[in-house]
């Protein structure tokens, strides 16, 4: 692919569009916090930041390394508790949330927990976190994370964060918050939604240069490919120049 | 209350509220007393083989480092470690051989730096033992749950997954709108070791910028050593007494130790140490790496100060002090892998 872009900056531009201004976003370490620092200096500059470990509405100034990191309250308007931050999700206040994830399946249900059995783990991975909280309180919930066919899997090993379980209503029927869940799927290959009927993952949009069989061919599970699919904006010089601003050392966006 | 589904996981650190009230009423004095002493004789009062603990702070920041050093320079075996987003806490204490059981929020990571060798080897080969999952906000409802003196507190987290099926949580039906809710359990750590900017000598703590959980962990804590870059005048405290997060009838033991949260963050003080987790990660890839580093900065030294010099003293504490204030660019060697 003759491209002058790397994948990651793709990644943050089309996250950062879906944040809309004058709304509040649950910021994790790495790619959502670029997404959001990118959305905050380009078309939502209102665009409340909320991190989990305290920091509420921060003007970041440089790519934090984690959640708790002094960044996340620079200049912030309240330095706060997580019994804060995550009681405002619970009542609620939450547009956004932004998870990564080391499984997923057709319902956006996610594995962060563990590969193979949970008593015998092939790999333990470092558990929730705060991602079930997102994931269960945010009214929409944006997952970043990479795309194959041993990541997006028919049956996690470990069901760690809710997506829409096992399909239309069972959210609600659980207990979880009404109205909540996965909006979007953003990967290396392309951007997805959620059919409402059926609570499946439907592609919506490829990536410049990808196509439909690449798209099937990296997914343990069967997709909904509508007949209408949009292909996504690579950033322009200028945004990636906000990219590398934002991420002086390329921590997050490498080279 | 209708219990719909039981967690598997094993409840810890969970008392009946009246046997805690009881233990309160005959163990924490309300005494104004002066509770200064050195991280040794904390550590070795409070700090038993067997002893639930846990951590101020949050992943690497704010945590007492020199409090984690000092368990592990005292050889404290089979403690088991509340993972509320514990990671060089847990890391480094798994790896010495003095944690052996883990209720699992987040560990096992370092964030953005990578997954934690060391740990990890413990978790999959069965020398560390996962005893129930939860999430952040499930754990710090559990301090909450204790700092109330309640049996439990609910929550709309964690329904409908593994996350559930692992922990210690319950699910009932909710008597006012009739939807499951779940129940977490009350979580009183025997022992808590919490790093704040400033206290008095009677424990009175203010923590300069995001609190965290700590308000509810440091009213959850059965025994709680507070260690503190400095310690000021009474005086201090009671002209801003609402800068205070702790208040001294909960704290037990007080250490003044500047640097004391070293290689995590203070915020407004000094950065996270990448050079040196750096060096632990790449260190802790075997056993016999871990070991050296045990040997060098642990072991190889009688205390925190000492370790200190060996992470390069005043002139590293200025440096990070700068990257903090993001007056210097941060070094960070696994940057460079990553690169």
């Amino acid at each position: 692919m003759n491209q002058d872009y790397n994948p990651t900056e793709l990644l943050a531009y089309v996250a950062a569009g879906l944040l809309e201004d004058n709304k509040s976003a649950f910021i994790g370490t790495g790619l959502p916090m670029i997404a959001a620092m990118l959305a905050q200096r380009t078309h939502a500059p209102h665009l409340l930041i909320i991190f989990e470990a305290g920091g509420i509405g921060p003007q970041v100034p440089v790519l934090p390394i984690s959640v708790g990191d002094s960044r996340t309250f620079y200049r912030a308007v309240s330095a706060s508790s997580m019994h804060d931050v995550m009681s405002v999700s619970q009542a609620g206040y939450l547009d956004y949330g932004f998870l990564g994830a080391a499984q997923i399946d057709p319902r956006g249900n996610l594995n962060t927990t563990v590969i193979g059995e949970w008593s015998h783990p092939r790999v333990r991975l470092p558990g929730s976190g705060g991602a079930n909280d997102v994931g269960s309180l945010c009214w929409r919930t944006i997952i970043v994370m990479r795309q194959d066919r041993r990541r997006f899997v028919e049956q996690l090993d470990f069901l760690t964060t809710p997506g829409y379980l096992d399909g239309p209503g069972a959210r609600e029927r659980a207990g979880l918050p009404g109205g909540s869940g996965p909006y979007r799927v953003i990967t290396q290959l392309g951007v997805y939604g959620f059919d409402e009927q059926s609570c499946r993952m439907t592609l919506l949009a490829t990536h410049p240069g990808v196509t439909v069989d690449d798209i099937q061919a990296n997914s343990g599970f069967e997709l909904i490919i509508p007949a209408e699919i949009g292909t996504t904006e690579p950033p322009p010089p200028k945004i990636r120049q906000l990219l590398r601003e934002i991420d002086p050392t390329g921590m997050v966006i490498g080279k | 209350m209708n219990v719909l589904q039981t967690g598997q996981g094993e409840l810890i650190g969970w008392h009946d509220p009246d046997e805690h009230r009881a233990w309160v009423a005959a163990q924490k004095s309300r005494a104004l007393k002066d509770k200064r002493t050195t991280i040794q004789e904390a550590v070795a009062e409070y700090v038993h083989d067997g002893s639930l603990i846990a951590c101020g702070g949050f992943g690497h920041i704010r945590v007492s480092m020199t409090a984690i050093y000092e368990i592990i320079r005292q050889r404290k075996r089979d403690l088991t470690l509340c993972g509320k987003t514990a990671v060089h806490d847990s890391d480094i204490l798994i790896a010495a051989g003095c944690v052996g059981r883990i209720e699992v929020a987040y560990a096992f990571g370092h964030e953005l730096r990578g997954l934690s060798p060391a740990s990890r080897r413990a978790a999959e080969s069965g020398r560390c033992q996962i005893v129930a999952e939860i999430s952040n906000a499930g754990y710090q409802w559990r301090f909450l749950a204790a700092a109330m003196g309640l049996p439990f507190v609910p929550t709309r987290v964690m329904l409908g997954t593994d996350t559930l099926a692992y922990s210690s949580a319950r699910v009932v039906e909710d008597p006012f709108s009739g939807k499951p809710i779940a129940v977490l359990p009350a979580c009183y750590p025997d022992v808590v070791l919490m790093h704040v900017h400033r206290c008095d000598r009677y424990g009175n703590s203010q923590v300069d910028g995001i609190a965290i959980e700590d308000f509810e962990l440091a009213r959850a804590a059965r025994r709680l050593i507070i260690t503190t870059e400095e310690i000021v005048d009474e005086a201090t405290i009671r002209s801003e007494p609402w800068r205070t997060l702790i208040p001294y009838y909960l704290v037990d033991a007080v250490v003044e130790q500047p640097g004391g949260a070293h290689p995590t963050l203070m915020p407004g003080q000094y950065y996270f140490d990448e050079e040196h987790i750096g060096e632990w990660l790449r260190l802790s890839k075997t056993d016999e790496g871990a070991g050296e580093y045990f040997d060098r900065y642990v072991y190889g030294a009688a205390d925190f100060s000492e370790y200190l010099e060996l992470i390069g003293g005043a002139a590293q504490i200025e440096y990070l002090r700068q990257v903090e204030l993001l007056e210097a660019p941060l070094r960070a060697p696994w940057l460079e892998d990553k690169r």
